[in-house]
């Protein structure tokens, strides 16, 4: 890969950080594209996290600090317990309304 | 091209058609399924950036628990996806407008000479990963880490109580209580009587 002059012939920093950034503007374009199906919305914010993480363990790595594996960690720990609860919270959703389509959930008017 | 730049466009790029696979595949089963194609070329990314534990742990929990808990929850709705899809069309442009800015700049930011960093020479292959973090984590983010097992905790009680149902009254069903204080006089009746004579006899 040819920079500023150099040639790499390793895989950069900002290789990582641009993987990271391709993958959070996907999952952007994925909220806006189904946006009445709410399963693919909640696939799309686990999509936003792995992105994130990426860049906490590349910054990790590259800076010599395993802060960011720990951050890392707990990112993973309370993405789990976010998932579990979406998926209750859809479950319930589609026990009682028969749909989960995202702009029929209009009950409170907010 | 290092090997190392070839194994790593490689997952990347697998990661990358993946993700795009999952916001615009049709059927909910085959997106999760492409959701999980991409945590494996990411785990296999994060083990290129020796964070060889968080690797195995993204695999194990999130294909193993978290996928396991989407697929299941996606076969048990019946959706109809014809119906969710409509106005897929309609968005299609301002979504990739706004992917397409929010990517260049962020593009743009890390191409910048600060994220020029020199790479960190490869630890010895004795060196483990596990041991690191967990040094870190017992000790310095003790205070997190209980606090992280308690978010768990309420996860676990949170989604039993969300998803749970009440079963109707008339539902037969154990009560073990009762069934530990009963004496044998609640059940059994001894009677004193006469022994009867057959007729024939």
């Amino acid at each position: 890969m040819q920079r500023r002059g150099r040639v790499h012939k390793m895989v950069q920093l900002s290789d990582f950080l641009v993987v990271s950034a391709l993958l959070f503007a996907i999952s952007i374009a994925g909220i806006f594209l189904n946006r009445k199906n709410m399963i693919i919305i909640l696939m799309s914010i686990e999509l936003m996290l792995l992105a994130v993480n990426i860049n906490f363990i590349a910054f990790s790595h590259f800076s010599g600090d395993m802060a960011g594996q720990v951050f890392v960690f707990f990112i993973l720990t309370v993405a789990a317990a976010e998932a579990a609860i979406g998926l209750a919270i859809l479950m319930v959703l589609f026990r009682n309304r028969g749909t989960i389509n995202v702009q029929e959930i209009d009950e409170m008017k907010g | 091209m290092g090997f190392e730049q070839i194994i790593f466009y490689l997952f990347a790029t697998a990661l990358i058609m993946s993700a795009v696979s999952v916001v615009t595949v049709r059927n909910p089963v085959l997106a999760a399924l492409f959701l999980i194609a991409a945590f494996f070329s990411s785990s296999a990314i994060w083990i290129m950036l020796e964070a060889e534990f968080l690797g195995v742990v993204l695999v194990l929990v999130y294909v193993g628990a978290v996928m396991v808990l989407f697929l299941f929850v996606i076969m048990m709705l019946d959706i109809n996806t014809d119906l969710l899809r409509e106005g897929f069309m309609r968005y299609l442009p301002i979504g990739l407008l706004i992917a397409v800015v929010i990517a260049a700049e962020m593009i743009l930011v890390m191409m910048s000479k600060v994220f020029d960093k020199p790479i960190p020479a490869p630890l010895p292959a004795n060196h483990s990963n596990t041991e690191a973090l967990g040094e870190v984590l017992y000790t310095q983010y003790v205070y997190p880490f209980e606090i992280a097992a308690v978010i768990l905790l309420v996860a676990i009680v949170a989604a039993i109580v969300l998803a749970h149902r009440k079963r109707p009254i008339n539902t037969k069903s154990q009560k073990p209580g009762e069934q530990v204080r009963v004496k044998s006089s609640d059940r059994l009746r001894i009677i004193k009587m006469d022994a009867e004579k057959r007729a024939g006899s």
